[in-house]
């Protein structure tokens, strides 16, 4: 049982959850991911690890409500546990030094992108920050993010905070008037290629796939992804891979393999014993 | 007065079964145990024993089923085997002690595994009683991996004497017990039981524990364990390195069989995680995996499930039992075929999967003919899931994060028969040892790693 020692609510649908788990807190190095499976009937689901504190042996999951197991975990409360969880799993971050890096989460990705960013920004490199959302009440975290940055910016699809349309737009803005060495981008699938599309080949691009996954440790290959025409396994391999390479068609329709399901399970609304 | 001819083993009848995840084998009956006992020549120099990876007492055990005494019968084998009710059932028998058995000359041996399983049965209903095992030794051990190879071990040295606990990536314990066996060949309760009676024996369980992530050696070292033993199974899937593959619909074996069995996919929605319910199924491979996805997805409500082998039926490494039941089931075989894309449609769903002809050529290094592509005889046929169950490679997360252990071209650890490794104090056993085998041969490699660490840590604190 890991107990939920802190829930927040962060934006629409977005929940924080300070989870102990001694083991995890001491190992957990960013863009790692664990497996959560909150009660006995859950499926097991990947989550990012967005923070981790390793004196009080808690990390930090953040969670979009977005389908059936993620709207379940946003009805727990502090005092509450999940049954399960199993990690830091996936390689951790490259982390350079001296580079000028490029940050780009969309939504839920402000949360995996926040702890890569501090730890670039430790390493001595400059941080720029792009955040963005469709609007401005699904955005969090810009004083954490402004923090660990050397330059925050925000964009919204409706213009109701910052710049007024997608990250897309400030990215190739940045990338043509700085000298940019290195982006990492972490959001929606459809985000990623995005800007996979408008960052060139020659500047290196880090994406963090979100794909199915059962275990997470190798044993079932659901969470194949093609990069540079070879299959890769997400949690083993990645999660992060190289942006330019990644099959994104292929990974955007990997995603909806159990969309009717979902909506079928969603529809019931059953609630997890 | 003896029988000739042996007791036959009652099943779920072939239009009910294939519906429902019950159990199919449905064990012997009071009478036909002991007629079938009746018919063990009780041979001075037992040549089934020797067949036997962890030389269970067949003779002995045998003669207390004929003497009503099924509960003595069943512990008769635990000296021996410390999961009877599982190896009752999944054991390759065939191939191991009914096959030496000097009956099976005259083509009729003693179903041994039958009467192992009535045994073990009967012990359950009886409710096993147990004492826990206070530790008297020094030296804690770590056994990694709560599989067949893993418990056996941990057992072995708990009731040695010694401390032992076992770290379990999963939620739940067993390993390919649970997450591979399907419910109809190995019903889930008998593992459940084996896992009580584990922990009635003081040994402690540490489940959602990856090592080599969540842990390393180093910190297990800290934490004052002084022997390790490594069984964590053969866990990553092959592919066939075909066009297609990341089709929707196409499985791993391993995933399809972990989605049904660890997580319930088969109870969708009352069990969260979904599985495509697939209407015409192809599984690729022969073996036992084979079976039990191509099984799986019938019961999962497939009209059609073929299985695609590319070699002929006697090469196939299924159980023949295994074969015959899927047989029985209606499951198609389309032998001395072999894949060589898999086709989709413009959403990435598979719609058909087109295969060669093969015929057997020169015997390759497995001694198995080698099948050779008939050129120009491609054919397709049309589906909707695709389930690959080729086989395993070793699983690298926990072996490449251990320096100094000694690994094959394979990735497999290195390791003698009696599990020692080139790390001091780290055994390891089953099929990261020796890439896919059965449970009983894990369980035999367990044993004897369990006296080997023993000696070595009675070594340590003399």
């Amino acid at each position: 049982m890991f107990t939920i020692t802190n829930k927040e609510k962060l934006a629409d649908k977005v929940y924080l959850f300070e989870v102990n788990a001694p083991r995890i807190a001491k190992k957990a190095e960013p863009g790692q991911f664990v497996i959560v499976r909150q009660a006995e009937n859950s499926e097991r689901i990947p989550l990012t690890i967005a923070d981790f504190d390793r004196k009080n042996n808690s990390i930090t999951l953040v969670v979009l409500e977005t389908g059936y197991s993620t709207s379940q975990m946003a009805k727990l409360t502090t005092g509450n546990s999940f049954l399960d969880i199993a990690g830091p799993l996936g390689h951790p971050s490259e982390i350079p030094s001296g580079e000028t890096v490029l940050m780009v989460a969309g939504g839920l990705g402000i949360a995996p992108v926040f702890p890569i960013a501090r730890k670039l920004k430790n390493a001595g490199n400059k941080v720029i920050s792009i955040i963005g959302a469709r609007n401005k009440d699904l955005l969090f975290w810009q004083d954490r993010m402004g923090k660990v940055s050397d330059e925050l910016l925000v964009a919204t699809d409706d213009g109701s905070l910052g710049h007024k349309g997608f990250v897309t737009d400030l990215v190739v803005d940045k990338i043509k008037n700085k000298n940019i060495d290195r982006v990492f981008a972490i959001g929606p699938g459809v985000m990623m290629n995005a800007v996979a599309r408008v960052v060139p080949e020659e500047i290196e691009l880090t994406v963090s796939l979100n794909a199915l996954m059962v275990d997470g440790t190798g044993m079932c290959g659901g969470c194949r992804v093609s990069v540079g025409g070879e299959t890769k396994f997400t949690c083993v391999d990645g999660p992060e891979f190289n942006g330019h390479k990644v099959d994104f068609e292929e990974f955007l329709m990997r995603h909806k393999i159990y969309k009717n399901e979902e909506e079928h399970i969603c529809k019931l609304g059953k609630d997890l014993s | 007065m003896s029988k000739k001819t042996p007791e036959i083993m009652h099943k779920q009848n072939t239009s009910a079964r294939s519906k429902n995840f019950k159990e199919v084998a449905l064990g012997y009956t009071e009478e036909q145990a002991i007629n079938e006992a009746n018919r063990c020549l009780k041979c001075k120099k037992p040549l089934c024993v020797e067949g036997c990876p962890v030389r269970v007492q067949i003779p002995e055990f045998i003669k207390l089923i004929e003497d009503r005494k099924y509960v003595e019968a069943a512990y008769k084998i635990k000296e021996t085997n410390s999961l009877p009710a599982v190896c009752g059932r999944v054991c390759p028998q065939e191939d191991q002690c009914e096959k030496t058995c000097i009956l099976s000359k005259k083509g009729d041996p003693i179903r041994i595994g039958y009467l192992e399983r009535f045994a073990a049965d009967e012990l359950e209903k009886s409710g096993e009683k147990t004492e826990e095992i206070v530790p008297s030794k020094q030296g804690k051990v770590a056994v990694i991996g709560s599989g067949p190879a893993g418990l056996t071990c941990a057992v072995d040295l708990a009731k040695l004497g010694y401390p032992v606990k076992i770290l379990e990536a999963f939620h739940d314990t067993g390993g390919v017990l649970r997450y591979g066996i399907p419910e109809f060949r190995l019903p889930k309760h008998i593992v459940k039981n084996e896992v009580e009676y584990i922990k009635k024996l003081g040994i402690e369980i540490e489940l959602n524990c990856v090592v080599g992530a969540t842990v390393s050696i180093e910190d297990l070292r800290n934490e004052g364990y002084r022997a390790f033993f490594i069984g964590v199974g053969a866990g990553t899937p092959r592919f066939m390195n075909i066009p297609g593959e990341n089709l929707n619909g196409v499985y791993s074996a391993n995933e399809f069989l972990t989605r049904v069995n660890l997580m319930k996919a088969y109870d969708f929605p009352n069990s969260a995680t979904p599985i495509k319910r697939g209407n015409h199924v192809a599984v690729v491979g022969g073996g036992n995996v084979a079976m039990d996805s191509a099984r799986s997805a019938l019961r999962l409500g497939a009209e059609k499930v073929d299985i695609i082998y590319r070699r002929s039926r006697v090469e196939m490494p299924a159980r023949i039992e295994e074969i015959e039941n899927a047989e029985e089931e209606g499951i198609e075989f389309h032998l001395l075929t072999n894949p060589k894309r898999i086709i989709g449609n413009k959403d990435n769903w598979v719609t058909g999967i087109e295969c060669y002809r093969m015929e057997l050529g020169e015997p390759d290094d497995s001694g198995r003919r080698r099948p050779v592509v008939v050129h120009g005889s491609e054919f397709i046929i049309d589906l909707d899931t695709v389930i690959i169950a080729i086989g395993n490679d070793a699983n690298p997360l926990l072996t490449n994060r251990i320096e100094g252990l000694e690994l094959n071209k394979w990735g497999n650890i290195v390791a003698d028969e009696n599990g020692k490794t080139s790390v001091p104090g780290m055994y390891a056993g089953g099929d990261i040892v020796t890439g896919a085998a059965t449970v009983i041969e894990a369980m035999g490699a367990g044993r004897n790693s369990a006296n080997t660490i023993a000696k070595y840590l009675d070594g340590l604190s003399e």
